[in-house]
């Protein structure tokens, strides 16, 4: 961040926060379009913060072993996507609990990524290269700010793609009808389950690939400590976004700001602040749920058969 | 079958059969991932249980781990006898944690009992309010609990984070940030003979008092009745309001009171260290007992023997300490997914008359 921000002056702060926001928002997008998905159908996973960290282990490996940061990717997802199926088969047993389940998956990912991550501390995988977008700009500054990682620009075009999706589509009406309610979607024909384990199994693929985004972009290594709760915020984000793609991407980019504020106070000797600005995607959350619900109405743009909001 | 084996069977099937077959599916199945990763299961069961239970001193160190375990998993099976899934223990263990820090800083010059009550009364209160807070927007904003309590619980790890890097920091404390020290003489003691503190006994004891309160008084029956159907409840005279918000804070109370023994009998100070996932590991061992206080012990006690296991695995066979997340995590999916096999063993089901249940018209509701 500091060797962004030297010689810009007082517009190092908003150069920088603009590069780290979008930096940080990338998983917050991944996996919350993902989530979106998943919602939208009526299952939440609450595990995702396990695929992540699978993600982030899976693709970094797979970059090691393969020396392509894509297939890196593409491991990640996949991994995420059997994560997503296992999550989805299991939640549509009768009486079996989906959040309990998701936490369990939560605990169960972060371990088995610990595990199997152990060799993978060391070594240097290839990571993704980013996306010059500030080629027009003489100043290094804004160009090395405008170094654009391609996942978010897939972000962004996946957020569009599933805005149209959701509205003019055959699958998207079949997953918003599914999530709205089951009896209307067997009365038009929709198979519920497995529309619904389709799209957790869609949701645990981006989130496995948001994942790859901690490993093989930024931080771009792998370590234990790399998601600081990304793939739980994600969660708390879709509600945030109430079940809208487009809105999950400015979401991200509130988020991903909030996020990227605290190493720029950082940088100006302001150590603790840090700490209640993470704080701030929750509280922005739990903002928004209590404004738009009420004891009468449950929070608008819900999808009707989604336990939490019930 | 013979009609008194098929009840007998009947009987133990969902309560026992089932969860022990799942735990032994679970068991196979981390076996099988041993194996794939080239050690012998027989070794990781036989160090596990040595490390958990095998000596005085390894079940000592279980205990210790399961005393956050049982309140924490109180905290989940408490709100659930009226109906509510708060997930939000580890941040109402923070906060609770912070205050209890708070306060035996402030009371280190008092008498140690007046510090210790100090402590843990207020770290419950703190707990209590905390998840109060999840039960009041769910009845009064209608905000769905489950998620305003993981929200909470994350605001809660902020806010301790925040008061031990910023304000509340203790300048001493360098590497690892954390609250001015209660003092040593403050801290909870060992219970005597023993390497545990009185935390597991305030565990056990709470876990038994909620127990007994559920089954024999008329506050679980009005538990039951709210959690069941609210507004049968209501109808009967209940106030619907008072016992959910109450359930809330009392679980939210075994939670801060939680975080605030780790800090009194463990830390001797509020850190981030505290934070070390006992509330979600709470959740789980509170789904796992099925929300039955009683055997919420038992099993905060087995995850607490798994737990302590980690550290024998690495010294010994050489595995990484993630090992023991790995196997809870196995045996929390399969013994979740195993509640779908409740009531399916439909031909054990003796055949009896159906008997017409007499039910109180009215339900007292004690004066609170």
């Amino acid at each position: 961040m500091t060797e962004v921000t030297e010689g810009l002056g007082w517009w190092g702060l908003p150069v920088a926060v603009i590069a780290g926001a979008i930096r940080a928002s990338t998983p917050f997008l991944l996996v919350s379009l993902g989530e979106c998905v998943t919602e939208k159908s009526g299952r939440i996973n609450l595990g995702l913060e396990g695929v992540l960290i699978m993600g982030a282990m899976a693709g970094y490996g797979a970059s090691l072993y393969t020396g392509s940061a894509w297939l890196g990717v593409l491991a990640a997802g996949l991994v995420g996507a059997v994560m997503g199926l296992l999550h989805g088969i299991l939640c549509s047993l009768r009486r079996v609990n989906d959040i309990a389940i998701g936490i369990s998956f939560m605990l169960l990912g972060t371990g088995l990524a610990f595990f199997l991550g152990k060799p993978l501390i060391q070594p240097q995988a290839p990571t993704l290269q980013s996306i010059p977008l500030g080629f027009w700009s003489d100043s290094a500054q804004i160009q090395s700010a405008l170094q654009v990682n391609p996942l978010f620009l897939i972000g962004i075009v996946l957020a569009i793609l599933l805005h149209y999706a959701f509205l003019r589509t055959r699958w998207g009406l079949q997953i918003r009808i599914v999530g709205d309610s089951e009896d209307a979607a067997r009365a038009m024909g929709f198979r519920v389950i497995p529309t619904r384990i389709l799209a957790t199994v869609f949701g645990g693929f981006l989130a496995g690939v948001g994942g790859s985004f901690l490993s093989l972009y930024y931080p771009g290594s792998w370590s234990e400590g790399l998601s600081s709760g990304q793939g739980i915020m994600a969660v708390a984000l879709v509600i945030f976004a109430r079940w809208e793609p487009l809105r999950c991407l400015w979401a991200s980019m509130l988020f991903g700001a909030a996020g990227a504020l605290g190493p720029a106070f950082q940088a100006m000797g302001m150590t603790s602040g840090f700490y209640l600005l993470n704080a701030l995607p929750y509280v922005l959350t739990l903002g928004i749920l209590v404004v738009t619900t009420s004891p009468s109405r449950k929070i608008s743009g819900a999808p009707g058969e989604l336990s939490l909001v019930r | 079958m013979h009609p008194t084996i098929k009840r007998m069977l009947a009987s133990v099937m969902d309560p026992v059969l089932i969860p022990v077959g799942a735990l032994l599916v679970g068991m196979l199945l981390f076996a099988v991932f041993i194996l794939l990763v080239g050690k012998s299961p027989l070794d990781v069961f036989w160090t596990m249980y040595q490390g958990g239970f095998g000596s005085s001193f390894s079940l000592q160190n279980t205990l210790v781990l399961a005393a956050p375990l049982i309140l924490t998993g109180l905290a989940v099976a408490i709100p659930a006898q009226a109906g509510m899934v708060i997930i939000g223990g580890e941040g109402a263990l923070a906060v609770g944690a912070l205050m209890a820090g708070i306060v035996g800083y402030a009371l280190r010059d008092s008498p140690a009992l007046v510090a210790q009550f100090g402590m843990l009364g207020v770290g419950a209160l703190t707990g209590a309010f905390w998840f109060a807070l999840s039960g009041w927007l769910r009845n009064y904003r209608g905000v769905n609990e489950t998620i305003s309590s993981l929200l909470l619980s994350y605001i809660g790890i902020a806010l301790l984070n925040y008061c031990i890097q910023g304000p509340l920091r203790d300048p001493a404390s360098t590497n690892n940030p954390a609250t001015r020290p209660i003092g040593d003489a403050h801290m909870i003691g060992n219970i005597p003979g023993l390497e545990v503190h009185y935390g597991l006994v305030i565990g056990i004891v709470c876990a038994l008092i909620v127990w007994a309160v559920m089954r024999f008084t008329t506050v679980g029956l009005a538990l039951r009745a709210v959690g069941g159907n609210p507004r049968a409840a209501q109808m009967a005279g209940l106030n619907v309001n008072f016992w959910v918000i109450g359930a809330a804070a009392v679980g939210g109370a075994a939670a801060g009171l939680s975080g605030a023994i780790e800090v009194a009998a463990v830390h001797g100070d509020a850190n981030s260290a505290i934070v070390a996932g006992y509330g979600f590991t709470g959740i789980l061992v509170a789904f796992i007992a099925r929300q039955n206080p009683f055997a919420v012990i038992f099993v905060a006690i087995m995850f607490g023997g798994i737990d302590a296991a980690g550290g024998m695995l690495q010294r010994r066979l050489d595995m990484p300490d993630a090992t023991v997340v790995v196997f809870q995590g196995i045996l929390f999916v399969v013994i979740l997914a195993s509640d779908t096999l409740l009531g399916r063993f439909r031909f054990l089901k003796p055949v009896t008359t159906a008997k017409p249940v007499i039910a109180k018209s009215t339900v007292e509701e004690p004066t609170s």
